[in-house]
């Protein structure tokens, strides 16, 4: 049972599963932060995270459309087939979405490159910006719990102060399923619904509501080359180095980013059930896999979160 | 193993370092293959850099760089792991800094509440302040697991004697079910396999209790509570005339048909269906999130209340609760706040505090008229709006309110309405 349409029947026993429970969880979030914000946005990624967020939001104003508009940031270095991606739920769903790019604020000077800097964290600013700008009061966030120790303290309701900064030992105490979205002028709220999830149940929701995610998460062929025991894609804007030779394997994604710091496992999961079946007996988290950017330090996702990452 | 069908349990810890809680909640992840490789890997380096000669699970549950630094827990931590049929939400909650405010944070939420202690000390004022605190915020199944019984030698009599003194205690308590399990979470005995060293005990394992605690009669399914969280209406050529009220049930079930009454109007109608997504569904329970339609064309918005003609809360602006104090300024009389109680938000004036509860002695104090940070008390409030609930002790949903302080726009205290 459980799969979509099995709701309609009489539940005896009044039961919900672990996965109904997320779901309604999650709902009753997308619609309290509708009521109680001015000014929305979902943070899309083109990851499978953020695509269950786009489902979710769906479902939770259906049958009218979301009310917010999706906002992106873009890498210039992101995977085509992440956007093609991007660009079918958005059109489907009928919703605005806003491009804000990393390149442009590098041109702009809201970012300095370094040149030793990495794109995963220009967007930082790139994103402050652009919620700034638009004056958004509230960004739904893919974020979950189980990912990464500092996530593991965060609030659904995460406030942020005018420098778009978390600071962890000032978080507002969250009780019940009553959320506080009290902000200051300057201030935004980052939301994140799907706090509870863990990297299972998304791909169970993937495969039980049957929605289309990129086709880098499933196996296919690609050039890559070894860097720091992760699989990188050879690309333009990530060339082999000194050493470093790239060659045709069977290959798929676990987690979706940067193109030059996200790595691929050796995998011929070509389905959902596949893939599930993969990541139940995983022995590596997803980060610690195929995440540069979590690789720098020990406190690498805590330090980024403190400056406003997602 | 696929989640689909899995079954919740949300459960609290509570115990301090010294009891060995992340010890245990090492030990639940790592029985129940919920470690990866690389966070072992890193815990097991960490451990021989500190000069360990054992690895530390604890670590495994370090959170921030300032408590590792520390080596404290600031805050309320969640934590993810799964058995064949069960998933499993543990609010970690730290002993010391800002106990009470946390442990009420993550009990508001717990279908359980487990409270460690350490076999060489027995009860201390600190279980029985946890105890007390999974009480109050109605926490119905509690666990108290006596740990470190390798240090005492797994002594039946000195497990019996913790048992009979808690079990004492707990009869003044509101502590529906109550078990009491003797373990090492250091060496696994009890915790997801059954000890050797302690046949004297014919009870479950903690983990054998958790997968099979049955939950699913805790909640209220004959007060059909349902706060009207969003109204939804697309206005799009399609759905022209769809106007339906979106929410999460907090009560009871709802059908199609249903005679109700929307609070606080007081209006009449009845149910005429119920969507869940595109499905249309022919009952609606909690904690369900769906898109509830009426009959006729009443007023219906944001804050409202459906509940059943002859079984509906009386709207009400004088509130007797139970308050959490959370923020170091303290709450006094004629103080003015917000308040957020399901979908409602008002503001409140505290009329009066009758008591601050003692949560190690269970003592009235009504000397003081004053909360400070941490602190229990029983409060009056005079509401700008009225609140639509239910005693907590009936519906944790309908009976539990949030209180903001305007200027700051903090959380500053936590309710649990009397009556």
């Amino acid at each position: 049972m459980a799969r979509c349409g099995a709701m309609t029947q009489t539940h005896s026993d009044y039961r919900l599963s672990q996965l109904d429970q997320l779901e309604a969880e999650s709902i009753h979030i997308f619609r309290e932060v509708a009521a109680e914000f001015e000014k929305p946005v979902l943070m899309f990624s083109g990851g499978k995270d953020s695509i269950v967020m786009m489902r979710l939001a769906e479902k939770a104003f259906y049958p009218a459309k979301i009310p917010f508009p999706v906002l992106q940031v873009d890498t210039g270095f992101d995977f085509p087939e992440v956007l093609a991606t991007r660009d079918n739920w958005v059109n489907r769903l009928g919703v605005r979405l806003i491009v804000a790019s990393v390149e442009q604020a590098l041109a702009d000077g809201i970012v300095v490159d370094d040149g030793k800097t990495s794109r995963n964290r220009h967007q930082i600013g790139t994103l402050l910006n652009a919620i700034e700008e638009n004056g958004f009061t509230a960004a739904f966030g893919g974020g979950r719990r189980d990912e990464e120790k500092a996530r593991a303290k965060e609030r659904v309701y995460s406030h942020r102060d005018e420098f778009g900064q978390w600071d962890p030992k000032m978080q507002r105490p969250e009780l019940w399923n009553l959320y506080n979205g009290r902000i200051h002028e300057g201030e935004h709220m980052r939301i994140f619904p799907i706090s509870n999830w863990t990297e299972l149940d998304i791909w169970d929701y993937i495969g039980r509501e049957g929605i289309e995610i990129p086709s880098i998460y499933y196996s296919h062929q690609r050039s890559v080359f070894e860097r720091d025991g992760m699989l990188l894609t050879e690309s333009e804007h990530n060339p082999c180095r000194e050493g470093e030779v790239a060659e045709e394997r069977t290959v798929r994604f676990r987690t979706v980013g940067d193109l030059t710091l996200t790595g691929c496992v050796e995998s011929t999961a070509s389905t959902i059930d596949e893939i599930i079946a993969e990541v139940a007996v995983a022995t590596v988290t997803e980060r610690g896999a195929t995440r540069g950017d979590d690789r720098f330090s020990e406190a690498a996702m805590e330090d980024r979160k403190k400056e406003g990452y997602f | 193993m696929s989640t689909t069908n899995m079954d919740l349990l949300r459960f609290a810890t509570a115990g301090s370092v010294d009891d060995g809680k992340s010890t245990l909640i090492g030990r639940l992840l790592l029985d129940s293959k919920s470690i990866f490789a690389d966070q072992l890997e890193a815990v097991e380096a960490t451990s021989v850099s500190k000069g360990y000669d054992y690895t530390d699970l604890a670590l495994l549950t370090d959170g921030l760089r300032s408590e590792r630094e520390q080596g404290i827990t600031i805050d309320v931590a969640y934590r993810y792991f799964a058995t064949p049929n069960r998933k499993f939400i543990i609010a970690d909650t730290p002993g010391h800094v800002q106990y009470t405010r946390n442990m009420v944070t993550g009990a508001s939420t717990a279908d359980l509440g487990l409270v460690l202690v350490d076999a060489r000390q027995g009860l201390t004022e600190q279980s029985r302040r946890h105890a007390v605190i999974l009480s109050l915020l109605r926490v119905p199944h509690l666990v108290l697991a006596v740990n470190k019984m390798d240090l005492v030698d797994y002594s039946q009599e000195i497990y019996e004697k913790i048992h009979a003194e808690f079990t004492t205690f707990a009869t003044k308590l509101n502590i529906p079910d109550l078990s009491v399990i003797p373990i090492s979470a250091l060496n696994g005995d009890n915790v997801v396999n059954r000890s050797e060293n302690m046949p004297w005990y014919s009870g479950p394992t903690l983990m054998h209790h958790l997968e099979h605690v049955h939950v699913a009669s805790d909640r209220d399914l004959i007060d059909a509570r349902f706060p009207v969280q969003y109204v939804v209406r697309p206005k799009s050529d399609e759905f022209h005339d769809y106007r339906g009220y979106a929410g999460q049930v907090a009560g009871g079930v709802l059908k199609p048909g249903d005679e109700v009454v929307v609070l606080p109007s007081g209006m009449t109608s009845r149910i005429s269906k119920i969507d869940l997504f595109d499905q249309e569904i022919t009952e609606a329970f909690p904690p369900m999130s769906v898109t509830v339609h009426l009959e006729d064309d009443v007023d219906v918005s944001r804050g409202d209340m459906i509940a059943r003609v002859k079984n509906a809360p009386e709207p009400r602006q004088d509130i007797d609760a139970m308050v959490c104090w959370m923020t170091t300024t303290p709450l006094k009389p004629r103080q003015k706040l917000a308040i957020k109680h399901t979908t409602r938000t008002g503001r409140a004036l505290v009329k009066d505090i009758q008591y601050r509860l003692d949560v190690n002695t269970l003592h009235r104090d009504q000397e003081t008229k004053e909360l400070g940070v941490n602190e229990i008390g029983r409060v009056q409030l005079r509401t700008t709006v009225p609140l639509l609930s239910d005693p907590y002790a009936k519906n944790r949903a309908t009976g539990s309110f949030i209180l903001i302080d305007e200027a700051t726009g903090v959380t500053v205290g936590a309710g649990m309405i009397n009556s």
